[in-house]
């Protein structure tokens, strides 16, 4: 390893960097320990999380319905709150500062900045855990008023999005500092652009975060005598579900990291993957809309307009990803000499590595499980029958587990080598994981779906309504459904606890990873068959891709077929207007 | 590579190649075709949610459902205590939501369409009609009025599917829909 000492140009500050053996990038040693205290951080709460996710699964699973009643409602509300808010923004904080400092070449702007942002958000995710488990704040991860938690819940939560916002203005000024040190030649990197996309919609999120959750805590401690459930409603979920278009774009990005540096795969056109990007910026915002659907005192044109992101907009985003990954992954494997037939180039793809594995599963079940179920329960009128039901959770595990956790796991098996300078232990148990974490997920996924349009509804600790009034049981196909659900929630734990366990051990015992052994480190790669690119697709210099055409022509049958199906369910429901 | 900057300088006047635009047509026109279906339902769709609702002090609500209840009792629904009432139809019904109840009991005629009033007089509540599987949030302080009508007969269960505190899984109301006593010619609001 060398250090290099280099002063910048704006104000001169010195930073300390070494040179990645793999891509001869310099590497800003305060951004190094930035992201390996962001991504450690993340770890630990994924891992305390999922736990309690599990907890939840074995607990709706009647046959065993492990926990009482209290303690179920505690656990779930601290589980949305590890899982969903404090694991995945820790990461990616540290997916900020890599696509930054290191993909830029450059140094990281005000480290200490960085983190102070760190401690206010280990403070706020502390905070919250210890408010959670004292009992008195058992009131879900979205906490609808009039309902009240203790004034720490909220409290924690804006500290911690004070934090997230402080490491946003490093992210926006290592940018500024790279373009005026000239540390990269013409537009920052696409992963880079992605990680942007995921930087301003992250601080629009903390701002809508910022509005309501302020006043709310000062409704909690007596200074404001009451909050708008329905407004509350409204802006908490412009900063609950645009924290999930954080996910998307940051995940979105991930996913071209990773095929970038295991296949070199380049986008088959720059303009259309950012313009793609530019879309989720723009319209994303909207789904806010997505939780009003069956509420009083929304207009229906409101709906309609908002729910849509404008027309799907966004979602033509999204469905431009998923043919320009895959479509450059294609691109990447005919180059490298996989030719043969429609799918050779998926086939001798890259398996058993670990972050391919990942990316493409995580690909895979966001679109089919996690894009096609979230337009579907978005349509306005058929929320009528899903909202509240399982269908929600059902979907929203297909894109924020199996579609960003998978991802983030992908990438923190490149991040341990790369950053870490460790390599991965365990590589057997490891080329595994990615692969028992997504069935699992997709388990919990879809069965959580069936029990949803079953009726069954969300948050509920015991469908059978043993100690109601009034007797009422849903159907005996809902009991199986929550069964085989806890069982893919012990799959996908048991994928997940080898997550961490390999990714710690990894951390703290694996062998140094240097310039003589850093390409292996990185795993199984494809051979590379050919060398030089016969003729040229766009950007990425390679013959058409039949394969790509074939699986966006799958998914979109797919998607046609379950939302007219969906439209057929809803017509048979009782009129009402 | 996505990881470098594009290898041409500018990269925004490079054409897209066919394919791509053929998708990008695809999806956007889809995107068309799916909001066009929500507004199509609004015109000739039967299942929409009413715009209908009115801001409402909860004692108030209270008052009324009760007044409601007590001037259309027909009976106790079995031992719970809890009344049945039986509006005639196309008139005005009332259903409260509160820790963890769904008051009264109503009794609806087939193919007969009532104005249901719901509002909550504490916390919200999630007004999820089962085995039909209609969903409804319900909030305090907001009188949301819903006009529906029941296409089977049959006893039909209203759990709270939004979480409303330790008791919600306990929260279950009911509605009971039997045959219409009047001629089958009784016009049908829609």
């Amino acid at each position: 390893m060398t250090i290099a000492v280099d002063t910048g140009v704006i104000g001169g500050i010195a930073a300390r960097f070494r040179t990645c053996p793999a891509s001869g990038l310099k590497i800003d040693l305060a951004a190094e320990r930035l992201i390996k205290a962001n991504a450690v951080a993340a770890i630990v709460f994924l891992a305390v999380g999922g736990l309690f996710g599990l907890l939840v699964a074995l607990t709706r699973w009647q046959a065993i319905h492990l926990l009482p009643a209290d303690l179920f409602y505690l656990v779930l509300t601290a589980h949305g709150l590890d899982v969903l808010l404090v694991w995945i923004i820790f990461f990616e904080m540290a997916v900020l500062y890599f696509a930054s400092a290191v993909l830029l070449n450059c140094r990281l702007a005000a480290p200490k900045i960085a983190w102070l942002g760190f401690a206010l958000m280990m403070i706020g995710a502390v905070l919250a855990n210890v408010t959670v488990l004292q009992g008195e704040s058992s009131v879900m991860f979205t906490s609808y008023p009039p309902m009240k938690a203790a004034p720490n819940f909220y409290l924690s939560l804006i500290v911690f999005a004070v934090g997230a916002l402080l490491g946003c203005f490093v992210f926006l000024g290592t940018l500024v500092v790279a373009k005026e040190e000239k540390t990269y030649e013409g537009s920052i990197p696409l992963v880079t652009f992605g990680a942007l996309t995921a930087c301003i919609i992250a601080i629009f999120t903390i701002a809508s975060g910022a509005i309501i959750l302020i006043p709310t805590w000062l409704w909690a401690i007596g200074y404001i005598s009451e909050i708008n459930s329905v407004m509350y409603k409204l802006v908490w979920w412009a900063m609950g579900h645009s924290s999930q278009q954080i996910n998307v774009s940051a995940h979105v990005s991930i996913w071209y990291l990773i095929i970038a540096v295991l296949l070199g795969a380049k986008p088959l056109s720059e303009k259309v993957s950012r313009t793609a990007f530019v879309l989720y910026i723009l319209f994303l915002q909207l789904a806010s809309a997505h939780h009003m659907l069956v509420e009083p005192g929304v207009s229906a044109e409101w709906r309609v307009f908002n729910t849509s992101y404008f027309m799907y907009m966004a979602v033509l985003g999204s469905m431009i990803h998923g043919m320009t990954v895959p479509g450059a992954v294609e691109a990447a494997q005919r180059k490298n000499g996989y030719t043969r037939g429609a799918f050779e180039w998926l086939r001798k793809a890259p398996w058993g590595n670990p972050a391919f594995a990942g990316m493409f599963l995580s690909l895979v079940l966001f679109g089919f499980l996690g894009g096609i179920s979230g337009v579907v329960l978005g349509t306005e009128q058929i929320n009528i029958m899903l909202h509240n039901t399982l269908y929600v959770p059902g979907h929203f595990h297909a894109t924020v587990v199996a579609g960003t956790t998978l991802a983030f796991m992908a990438a923190t098996y490149l991040l341990v080598p790369l950053i870490f300078q460790r390599q991965i232990m365990f590589p057997t148990l490891a080329r595994w994981q990615p692969y028992l974490f997504a069935i699992g997920v997709a388990g919990i996924s879809l069965f959580m779906m069936g029990a949803g349009t079953l009726g069954v509804a969300r948050r509920h600790w015991d469908i059978g309504f043993s100690d109601a009034a009034l007797s009422f049981k849903y159907p005996a196909t809902a009991f199986l459904m929550l069964g085989l659900n806890g069982l893919s929630a012990i799959l996908a734990s048991v994928g997940g606890a080898l997550f961490v366990v390999i990714v710690v051990a990894s951390v703290l015992f694996g062998k140094r990873v240097d310039a003589s052994n850093v390409v292996e480190s990185l795993g199984p790669m494809p051979k590379k068959q050919l060398t030089d690119a016969v003729s040229s697709y766009g950007n990425a210099g390679t013959w058409k891709l039949p394969g790509t055409y074939i699986l966006v022509s799958v998914f979109f049958t797919a998607f046609v077929l379950y939302y007219f199906v969906n439209w057929k369910y809803l017509a048979q429901l009782w009129p009402m207007r | 590579m996505a990881i470098h900057p594009p290898s041409q300088r500018v990269w925004w006047n490079e054409p897209i190649e066919k394919d791509e635009i053929v998708w990008i047509a695809v999806a956007f026109l889809w995107g068309l075709v799916m909001f066009g279906m929500m507004v199509y339902w609004h015109i000739e769709g039967r299942q929409n949610l009413s715009t209908q609702a009115y801001r409402i002090d909860p004692a108030l609500f209270e008052q009324r459902t009760e007044a409601f209840a007590a001037k259309f009792k027909v009976r106790d629904e079995g031992e719970s205590g809890i009344p049945v009432a039986k509006p005639p139809p196309g008139t005005d019904v009332y259903m409260l939501s509160r820790l963890w109840q769904w008051w009264p009991v109503l009794e609806l005629e087939k193919g007969q369409s009532y104005k249901l009033h719901l509002s909550s007089l504490d916390w919200q509540h999630g007004f999820s009609l089962q085995p039909v599987n209609i969903n409804i949030q319900v909030h305090p302080g907001v009188q949301h009025v819903l006009t529906i009508t029941p296409t089977e007969t049959g006893v039909f269960s209203v759990v709270c599917n939004e979480f409303c505190g330790i008791g919600h899984h306990t929260m279950v109301g009911r509605i009971h829909v039997v045959d219409s006593s009047r001629a089958p010619t009784a016009p049908v609001l829609r």
